[in-house]
């Protein structure tokens, strides 16, 4: 899923900002195409003008909004049991206007264990792609900027960690990691450094060939001047959708391993994917407790999916051809 | 082609050396240690130390990783802390389940991806189109366990149209040659048994089949979409070759081959997914033993199961990527 990335072309100026949120926001649309903005500037045009990104943006908002707010929008603190008096072996309560969605097996209030959930979520997502994207970077770089042996020790490292299918690799770093949430962090994390090093030496041997870089050094800058200020900031497009990806994925795999029963915590505790785990014994009582964390990976999963797969085709050369 | 497999094959010592040695130091990292991690939480300071006597937990660290080397090319990967039994043994049980699961996993995807994304691009912005597009983002974006819940929910608790656990009723007493159930009910003429373990398949095999088949649906679309538009098609409309021969030899030809890589890269995911789709169905697969070895830290288990799907995973790429020199020729010079 993630070899098949195309590279981003070069941005028409060499030393163009690598953040995708960069100044240009006071831009007006009616400026043109060719006015030397930058590759990112145009690609936040090109955006702005696709109801995908907007629909990606717009779930993605939502959700950063419901896990920042979480506090004061959540009707019950996190892992309050309002309502463990009316849990009965054999009824668990639907909504009710106390419960709007209704209770889980432990008498929390659902509604607010999603939306604590959302929170545990961001922080999860968020981090582990931040791990990721600065070991593989971190990784990427030093495969790129020198070849010889430290490329190749760099590479056969990234080759042994992707011989083993990514869940278990979550797995076995997760189990080093102690039974606490940071463990999922951590193991989510690891997993994605070598896709985003494979990702960024790949794209960085692609720049090095190129003619900027070629004057950059006929000019007399060193090779870490040009690596750092040159090559590295244009080889950055792919990795930065990349990371986009991953938000989504992180999701996904986060749920996935607390589902596993990694990661600690005590039952009560929000978190989408736990919550699915413990719906899974009330699945024919309650399904509406497996159903409602499910949806909300999902669309989270969605609203970052779009986002990335929309940067995608902003930056990509070819889409760009076409307009 | 010789050759290019004799490289392969040779690139695949290192790899396997430096995950065993990875593993080795994993069980080590383990909180608590080896021996506790070999004998349990509970395990007792005196038994501790019988083991690492036992074990030469308490030697120097390359004697000992000698040591595991020669045991693990005897195929000796430990007992298992749960069952008491060699994990190789408990691998080769389960194996047959797990690779008849994957491999109507994967046929469903390709079936249903290539075809759904075929017709997507011949129809390109029809509704049909938007339904590949929509069902390629869902495939990705919905948890495979959730997706095996909501599956379980309706069509085995609700409907009861499925089995919701297990890879056969307990009540059928099959014969078993490959221990591919489907294939040996077949294969005996003892139909009911096929049957029924169609039932038990059909589920947890279309949940582990949504992820791959987005994938290929959405990379043949995209294929067939540049390649019916490429020059070498016009020209071969105009040279007045039939439609059905220009979709056969020329388009479909064309655009497979990106597929089949795709196809080839599905093989980790699919073992990843399966861990998860088998612990929902309760499938007696490697996948669920994993999980619940996760679940009561069954170590050797862990470490013995990854490193031998680590060799099976190495061995499948190999030969996907020898069939790819079979079906591009290009690649065959390499």
């Amino acid at each position: 899923m993630t070899s098949t990335l195309p590279a981003a072309e070069p941005p028409s100026e060499p030393g163009a900002p690598p953040e995708p949120g960069g100044a240009d926001g006071a831009r007006s649309a009616k400026d043109s195409q060719h006015d030397g903005a930058s590759l990112w500037q145009q690609a936040l045009r090109r955006m702005r003008r696709n109801p995908i990104a907007i629909v990606g943006a717009v779930i993605v908002a939502a959700f950063v909004l419901v896990a920042v707010l979480a506090p004061w929008i959540a009707p019950y603190p996190a892992q309050a049991t309002p309502g463990r008096d009316l849990i009965r072996p054999t009824l668990i309560p639907g909504p009710s206007a106390e419960f709007p969605l209704g209770l889980d097996r432990f008498g929390s209030d659902v509604l607010s264990q999603l939306i604590w959930g959302a929170r545990a979520s961001l922080i999860i997502g968020v981090v582990s792609t931040l791990l990721g994207l600065f070991g593989g970077v971190a990784l990427g770089l030093l495969a790129g900027a020198f070849s010889g042996w430290v490329d190749t020790l760099a590479m056969r490292l990234v080759d042994l960690m992707l011989a083993i299918p990514s869940l278990l690799l979550a797995v076995s770093i997760a189990a080093i990691a102690g039974q606490n949430n940071s463990s999922i962090i951590i193991a989510i994390g690891v997993v994605q450094i070598p896709i985003f090093a494979r990702l960024l030496r790949g794209s960085m041997l692609q720049q090095r060939n190129q003619d900027y870089v070629l004057a950059a050094r006929s000019l007399g800058l060193t090779r870490g001047t040009v690596t750092m200020s040159h090559v590295l900031p244009n080889s950055l497009g792919p990795v930065i959708v990349q990371a986009t990806l991953v938000l989504a994925t992180a999701v996904i795999e986060a749920a996935a391993l607390s589902f596993l029963g990694l990661g600690g915590g005590r039952p009560t505790e929000a978190e989408w994917g736990r919550m699915l785990t413990g719906a899974q014994a009330e699945l024919a009582l309650a399904p509406q407790l497996a159903i409602l964390p499910g949806l909300c990976i999902s669309i989270t999963a969605l609203g970052f999916t779009l986002l990335g797969e929309s940067l995608r085709e902003a930056l990509d050369p070819r889409m760009r051809r076409r307009r | 082609m010789l050759r290019l497999i004799a490289r392969r094959l040779a690139l695949l010592i290192p790899t396997l050396f430096g995950l065993s040695i990875l593993l080795f130091l994993w069980v080590r990292a383990l909180p608590g240690g080896p021996a506790r991690a070999l004998l349990g939480e509970r395990a007792t300071d005196a038994a501790i130390a019988e083991i690492n006597e036992l074990y030469g937990f308490n030697r120097p660290l390359h004697e000992q990783y000698a040591r595991y080397l020669g045991q693990l090319l005897q195929g000796n990967f430990g007992t298992s802390l749960t069952t008491r039994r060699p994990v190789l043994e408990e691998f080769s049980n389960r194996f047959p389940a797990t690779l008849e699961l994957t491999i109507w996993a994967i046929l469903i995807a390709i079936v249903l991806g290539i075809g759904l994304g075929y017709l997507a691009a011949r129809k390109h912005g029809s509704v049909l189109d938007s339904l590949a597009v929509v069902v390629s983002l869902l495939g990705v974006t919905v948890p495979v366990f959730f997706l095996a819940f909501i599956l379980k929910y309706v069509f085995a608790v609700r409907l009861g149209w499925f089995a919701s656990t297990g890879r056969q009723s307990s009540d059928i007493d099959a014969t078993h040659y490959t221990n591919l159930y489907v294939l040996d009910g077949v294969l005996t003429g003892e139909l009911d048994a096929a049957w029924d373990a169609i039932l038990h398949l059909a589920l947890p095999a279309i949940a582990l089949a949504s992820i791959p088949l987005a994938i290929i649906a959405r990379m043949t679309r995209a294929s067939v979409i540049e390649v019916q538009t490429s020059d070498y098609v016009r020209t071969a409309i105009a040279k007045g070759l039939r439609p059905t021969r220009v979709r056969n030899r020329v388009l479909l030809r064309n655009a497979l081959l990106p597929v089949s890589t795709t196809i080839g890269l599905q093989v980790g995911l699919l073992l990843s997914g399966a861990v998860l789709t088998e612990t929902v169905f309760s499938f007696p697969g490697i996948g669920g033993f994993l999980a619940s070895a996760i679940y009561s830290a069954d170590y050797p288990v862990l470490q013995g199961f990854i490193i031998i799907i680590a060799v099976v995973y190495a061995l499948v790429n190999l030969a996907v990527d020898i069939s790819y020199g079979l079906i591009d020729p290009r690649l065959r010079t390499r």
